[in-house]
Parts: C-alpha cells; sequence; structure tokens
C-alpha cells in the first residue's frame, strides 16, 4: 500500500468505494421521506401557515419546499453518478481481462477442493467414460477443454462469463436514465393550455414559471365532452382538436386521459377540464302590459329592439359570479336596457334563477330559457426531448437486472481416473460467481446422467 | 356463487393452511406441515377462481375491468402473489417448515381485506385516469416485488428465532441450514427487486402516457423508490462489502417496512394520485 498518495488519488479512491454508494443511497432514501412529509412547492403563507415562522424559515433555508430539486438532492445525484463511473472504470479495467481472456484456462486444484465435489465409481473405461461427459458437458455447458494428466484426464466447461457484465449495464441504465432527465429539463416543457370549445391557441403557459411558450401549430378545440358514470364518478373525458398550421387544419383528433396527441415531439394530454362562459342565451321577454311574449337567442355583444320599439336591450356580457345585495348568485348574464328617454341600466340574469328578473317588475321581464353551458378542456403540453434515453434506460435497467440476477457464470469440472480393470472414478464439481445453490442442483443432475 | 363468497371462503381456507403450519412446526409433526400445504393450494385455486369471477362480474356490471383497481381488489391479490410465490418456493426447496414464515402473511392480506369495516369490497368503476392497459402489466409487476420482499421479510425472521448451538433442544432447532435461510431470503428479494423495478418503471411509463410526467415525486412513487434504495443498499452490501446472517436480514426487515409504508402508509397518512394502493 502506497502512504503518500497524491490529491487526485485521494479524491479518486474517495469516488471508488463501495461504501461511498452504500451511504449515498442511505442518504438519498432518508432525505427523500422529507419530500413526502413537507408540503412541497407550496406558497410562502401556506409554510406559515402550516408550520410557523420557525419552521418555515428552516423549510426555505433547506429548500424542502422543493427539495426533490434543492442542490443539495441533485448534488447527491451526482455524487451517485460520479461514484457510478469511477467504480466502473475502476472495476471494469481489472475484470475486463477476466471478462474476455485471450485464452481460457483452469485451475485443477482449486476444482479438486471445492466443497461440492462428488465423487463416484463406475463400470466404465476411461475412454468411454471420457466420450460420455464430453458430449453432457459440450451439450449442456459449452465448449469442453481437455488435458491429460498424470493420473487421468480432466474435462473443463463454461458459460455465462459475459454475463459478468450484467452490473455494468444496471448501472450505465443509471447513467441514461439520469441523463434522459437532464435533456428533459433543459430542452423540454411541460405548459398548460386551456381552451374554450371552438377557440384556437398557439400559447401555452409554463407549468413553473406560467411564462409563455409558442408551439409550432396551433390547436383549437372543437369540442369536450365528459362522461359519468351511474354513480357519479366520472367515466371519460375526451376533446375533440384540430391542430392548424398556416391557416390549414392539419389533423383533427380525439384525446382522452391515457391517448394523447404527440405531433412532431409535442404531446396534448388531456388533463383537466371546466365550464367555460356561454355566449349566447335564449330569452323569453314578456312584455309588462299586455303579458306578449317572444323569445330571442343573443350572442353576447348583440342589441334588440324590443315589442315597443322603443326600448332597446343589449347583452353585454356574462360573469362567473354575481353580487346581489351580498348574495353571490352565481353564474350571470348581465344585460342592459335603453328606454325611451335616453336612460340605461343593468339587469342581471342568473343562470340559477331563470325568472329572477320578474321580481324587478320593469315594464319588461327577462326570463332565460336556454344557455348552452360550454366547456374549456386543460390540455398538458409537454416536449421532452430526453425520453428516449429514459425509456432506453428502463430497458438496460431490466435486461441487465435480469442478468445479474439471474444468470450466472458457470464452470464445470469433471476429472476421471482408472481405478481397476473397466472401472473408472469420476469427480465432478463446478463454480459460479452467483447462485452456488442453483449450482449444486445442476451438478447433481449431472451426476445422475453420467450414472446414468 | 360470486366472487365474495369464493373470496370469503379462501380467507379461512388460508387461515385453516396457517393452523396447520403453525402446527406442524410447534409439535414437530411433518403431516401437519404436509396438510398445510394441500390447504394452502387449495387455498391459492379458490383465491385465483374468486378473482377471475370478480373480473368476469365486472364485465356483467358494464364497467369491465381487472380486478386490480381497490384497496379490497389489491390485498385479496397480494395474498394471491405472496401464495403463489410461497408454493413455488417450497415445491423447489422441499422445505414446509418455512411455510410458518410464509402462510401467515397470506391469510392476513386477506384477512385485512374481508374484516377492516373500512375496506369496500363493492365493485366500482374504473376512472379515466386508470382506463389503460399499463393497469395490469404495473400492477402485477409491482405486487409480485411486494410478495417477494413479503417471504423474504417472513424468512427473515428465523435469523432471530433459529438457535445458534446446533444441538439445542428449541423447537426453532428444526429450522433450515444458516446456507439455505440465506439462500432463500437473498433469492425472495432479488425477485422482489427485479419486479418492483419492473413495477416502478411501467408506472413510469404509464403517468407518461396519461399525464406527460414520468416521475412527479407523487409520494407513492417516491415510497416506492425509497424502498427501491433500501433493497438497492440490500445487495451493495451483500456482493460488494460482504454482509450476512442478521445484519443483512434487519436491513430486509426495514425493506419490508418501507413496503408496507409504500403499500398502506400512503394511502392513509399522504395525499396522492394513487387511488388503491
Amino acid at each position: 500500500m502506497k502512504t503518500n498518495k497524491t490529491i487526485p488519488e485521494h479524491i479518486w479512491q474517495f469516488f471508488c468505494s463501495a461504501r461511498l454508494a452504500v451511504y449515498t443511497l442511505v442518504l438519498l432514501a432518508l432525505t427523500s421521506i422529507i419530500g413526502t412529509v413537507v408540503l412541497q412547492n407550496g406558497s410562502e403563507d401556506d409554510y406559515i401557515k402550516f408550520y410557523g415562522h420557525g419552521w418555515a424559515n428552516l423549510i426555505k433555508t433547506f429548500n424542502f419546499d422543493d427539495m426533490y430539486h434543492s442542490w443539495w438532492f441533485l448534488g447527491l445525484i451526482v455524487i451517485l453518478c460520479i461514484n457510478i463511473v469511477v467504480c466502473s472504470i475502476e472495476r471494469l479495467s481489472t475484470t475486463w481481462k477476466i471478462i474476455f481472456p485471450k485464452k481460457i484456462t483452469f485451475n485443477t486444484d482449486r476444482f479438486r477442493r471445492l466443497k461440492n465435489l462428488e465423487t463416484f465409481t463406475l463400470n466404465k473405461s476411461l475412454s468411454e467414460l471420457t466420450l460420455e461427459s464430453e458430449t453432457l458437458l459440450s451439450k449442456s455447458v459449452g465448449p469442453v477443454i481437455k488435458e491429460e494428466t498424470e493420473a487421468g484426464i480432466v474435462l473443463y466447461a463454461e458459460k455465462g462469463r459475459w454475463t459478468r457484465l450484467g452490473v455494468y449495464v444496471v448501472h450505465t441504465s443509471l447513467l441514461l436514465l439520469f441523463l434522459g432527465a437532464l435533456i428533459g429539463s433543459i430542452f423540454g416543457f411541460k405548459a398548460n393550455l386551456n381552451l374554450d370549445e371552438g377557440q384556437t391557441s398557439d400559447t401555452a403557459s409554463l407549468l413553473t414559471t406560467r411564462n409563455p411558450v409558442q408551439l409550432d401549430f396551433s390547436i383549437r378545440c372543437n369540442e369536450f365532452e365528459v362522461r359519468f358514470y351511474d354513480t357519479g364518478a366520472p367515466e371519460e373525458f375526451r376533446s375533440n382538436l384540430t391542430l392548424v398550421q398556416d391557416g390549414k387544419d392539419i389533423l383533427t383528433t380525439d384525446i382522452r386521459v391515457n391517448q394523447p396527441l404527440r405531433y412532431k415531439g409535442i404531446n396534448i394530454f388531456q388533463s383537466s377540464y371546466g365550464s367555460a362562459p356561454p355566449d349566447q342565451v335564449t330569452l323569453e321577454i314578456i312584455a309588462g302590459q299586455d303579458n306578449a311574449t317572444m323569445v330571442r337567442t343573443i350572442k353576447i355583444g348583440e342589441e334588440i329592439q324590443l315589442s315597443d320599439e322603443k326600448t332597446q336591450f343589449k347583452l353585454e356580457g356574462f360573469l362567473p359570479h354575481f353580487d346581489f345585495s351580498g348574495h353571490d348568485l352565481g353564474p350571470t348574464f348581465i344585460g342592459r336596457i335603453f328606454e325611451a328617454d335616453g336612460k340605461s341600466f343593468q339587469i342581471g340574469l342568473p343562470l340559477k334563477f331563470p325568472t329572477f328578473d320578474k321580481m324587478r317588475k320593469g315594464h319588461y321581464a327577462f326570463v332565460i330559457k336556454a344557455a348552452e353551458q360550454k366547456h374549456y378542456t386543460g390540455l398538458h403540453i409537454t416536449k421532452d426531448p430526453g425520453i428516449w434515453y429514459v425509456y432506453a434506460g428502463f430497458m438496460l435497467m431490466i435486461i441487465g437486472c435480469w442478468i445479474t440476477f439471474f444468470m450466472a457464470h458457470e464452470s464445470y469440472f469433471i476429472e476421471i481416473q482408472t481405478s481397476g480393470e473397466k472401472t473408472s472414478n469420476l469427480s465432478i464439481s463446478g463454480t459460479s460467481n452467483r447462485n452456488s445453490q442453483g449450482l449444486r442442483l445442476k451438478i447433481r443432475k449431472l451426476c445422475h446422467t453420467l450414472k446414468g | 356463487m360470486n366472487s365474495s363468497f369464493l373470496l370469503s371462503t379462501t380467507t379461512f381456507i388460508y387461515a385453516l393452511a396457517t393452523i396447520f403450519y403453525v402446527g406442524s412446526f410447534a409439535f414437530k409433526k411433518q403431516i401437519l406441515a404436509k396438510a398445510g400445504f394441500v390447504v394452502l393450494v387449495i387455498g391459492f385455486l379458490d383465491n385465483s377462481a374468486g378473482i377471475i369471477l370478480r373480473w368476469i362480474e365486472s364485465y356483467q356490471l358494464g364497467y369491465g375491468h381487472a380486478p386490480f383497481s381497490n384497496m379490497y381488489e389489491s390485498l385479496v391479490f397480494f395474498s394471491w402473489t405472496v401464495a403463489v410465490l410461497y408454493i413455488f418456493v417450497e415445491l423447489k426447496y422441499k422445505e414446509s417448515i418455512i411455510g410458518v414464515f410464509a402462510s401467515p402473511l397470506i391469510f392476513l392480506a386477506i384477512a385485512y381485506a374481508s374484516f377492516d369495516p373500512s375496506i369496500s369490497n363493492k365493485i366500482s368503476p374504473l376512472i379515466p385516469a386508470l382506463k389503460s392497459n399499463w393497469l395490469i402489466a404495473h400492477v402485477i409487476t409491482c405486487f409480485l416485488g411486494y410478495a417477494g420482499f413479503a417471504v423474504a421479510f417472513g424468512f427473515s425472521i428465523m435469523y432471530f428465532v433459529k438457535p445458534r448451538n446446533p444441538e439445542a433442544e428449541s423447537i426453532f432447532a428444526k429450522l433450515p441450514s444458516w446456507e439455505l435461510i440465506d439462500e432463500l431470503t437473498y433469492q425472495m428479494v432479488v425477485f422482489g427487486f427485479l419486479f418492483l423495478t419492473i413495477g416502478i418503471i411501467t408506472g413510469a411509463v404509464w403517468a407518461n402516457s396519461a399525464w406527460g410526467t414520468y416521475w412527479s415525486w407523487d409520494p407513492k412513487e417516491t415510497w416506492s423508490l425509497i424502498t427501491w434504495f433500501v433493497y438497492a443498499i440490500f445487495m451493495h452490501l451483500r456482493m460488494m462489502k460482504g454482509w450476512s446472517g442478521k445484519n443483512l436480514a434487519w436491513i430486509s426487515i426495514i425493506g419490508f417496512i418501507a413496503v408496507l409504508f409504500t403499500y398502506f402508509g400512503v394511502n392513509y397518512l399522504l395525499s396522492g394520485l394513487h387511488s388503491y394502493a
């Protein structure tokens, strides 16, 4: 051991220890708990309300309010990555020769001393038994190496040497995941866009900063539909969307939860919905003096002449909440009546109380007959160029885990010696870089076959 | 006959299997363990039939979804996965005494589903977010993972009850060799780890196709990741640091506590996207 290591060597040593990996994983596991207990991404007031001033300050200082994106949590992930890279370089450089040797060799004495060595005598000649064993090994394991010793013949076969690479596949997959996440956070975006039925827009608002993000195309929401089960639980949210580019419709399709639209790297998801203000209403207008009625459908902003030819009515707008002497009457149309003498006044026509205007006892009463309830659809729009790295990471991780845990580098050794006239002794043993129990079972199976 | 009937009889059959296993252990009668295994297999068949029938019933109600959508269904399925895994282990390793440590878990999960009044066994329709083929892949893989960890936990208990002295008179002296306990625990953790990994991945792919985010640090996601970390630590300690025996058994127990918190704790104590489990 060298005692006077240079500083870079110390750093290298620090990052190539398995102990660091364990400590980092412990820290990641423990600190991850914080974010599941402490409210994430709340407003400053929320923290003061829930935790009090002292704790709120502590939470702010350590970024516990957005801890999975805090410098120290990302720092832990960076340490883990460096650890993986350094460990892999260090270990691969020494095990590469084991994994890809120029020539496969084996140590006869080592196999003779193995705990799982089984020895038995068979009524067969040396050459007969050698041939049988050779066929068996090459069939169930792999190419056989045959050597003659002072007392007889030894056979060696192995398989799965390459599976020693499995653990590197798992670790590479983790690096790919982090790389994909990094690419996604730099070059991608996540945004929301609410579209009323019939509305078109090409500008969404970023989830984190609420800044606008411009798309290469516009999205028009033709229709939104929500269906419910008998139980009242929602069954399906569906938006019919058209993508518009340079004034031309390029694509019309339905999206649902779990059925997004993907177009040129942009993904459009059904994420929420709500009521959009109606833009027209059907009113029954009752004239005070003779109870004559007429039914008219009026758009917002439209002005109509009433039956006395002097009074005019204008539908000015729609409010989601209408305050009437301290009471919230809910969604309400606002109209204005222009009388013959030039005076005008505002009236409210709440959707919930269609005959509300009769109480005014004016010359005309406006009764709501129908107002088409429109919806807006809440779209989640994302771009994530890192996703393919992430998915590749996922695939590699599964494959790597499979190789690492369920495959092994196994070696089998058979020694045959003449013990008498027409009888031979056969010894068999083996090694595995994991799963010694499974190996023992396989050796027993080989014995069984050889004994016939 | 309906699925509720089948699944409540399953509860009693599993209870009987557990009694046989514990009896065989307490009275050192191998024949009771054999009976326990037969009863367990019957319970497993009943459990399977119950799940399949429930699936069919959901189609008859017009909802048509796999029975993995609420706490009741997930617990019933959890029992099923632990049972299938344990049956496999007993057949492979020909050790029936270890059933004492696995059968109570199988019984407890389904008993909890049947007897806790706050857990409804009604078949309810799926909300839009759950309507995906990923549901089946995600739930099956996660629960196979949980089952692996549950059985590993059961086996880990053996480290603490088996006497060190091979000549001890304790009823625990009959337990399998240290070597086999070590092998069994490790194999179960490995099995659980592989399936938890696939479970988390299928969940991430599903989340990406439903919401456009493969990872959102939802409490359930985070806790499944914490569980994953704990078992990753287990692997590194065993393979790189040469840990074994009781020390490693502690990690397996901590891991199973994380599994339980991921499964139940998150639902009852924290809020998030996962409707059932």
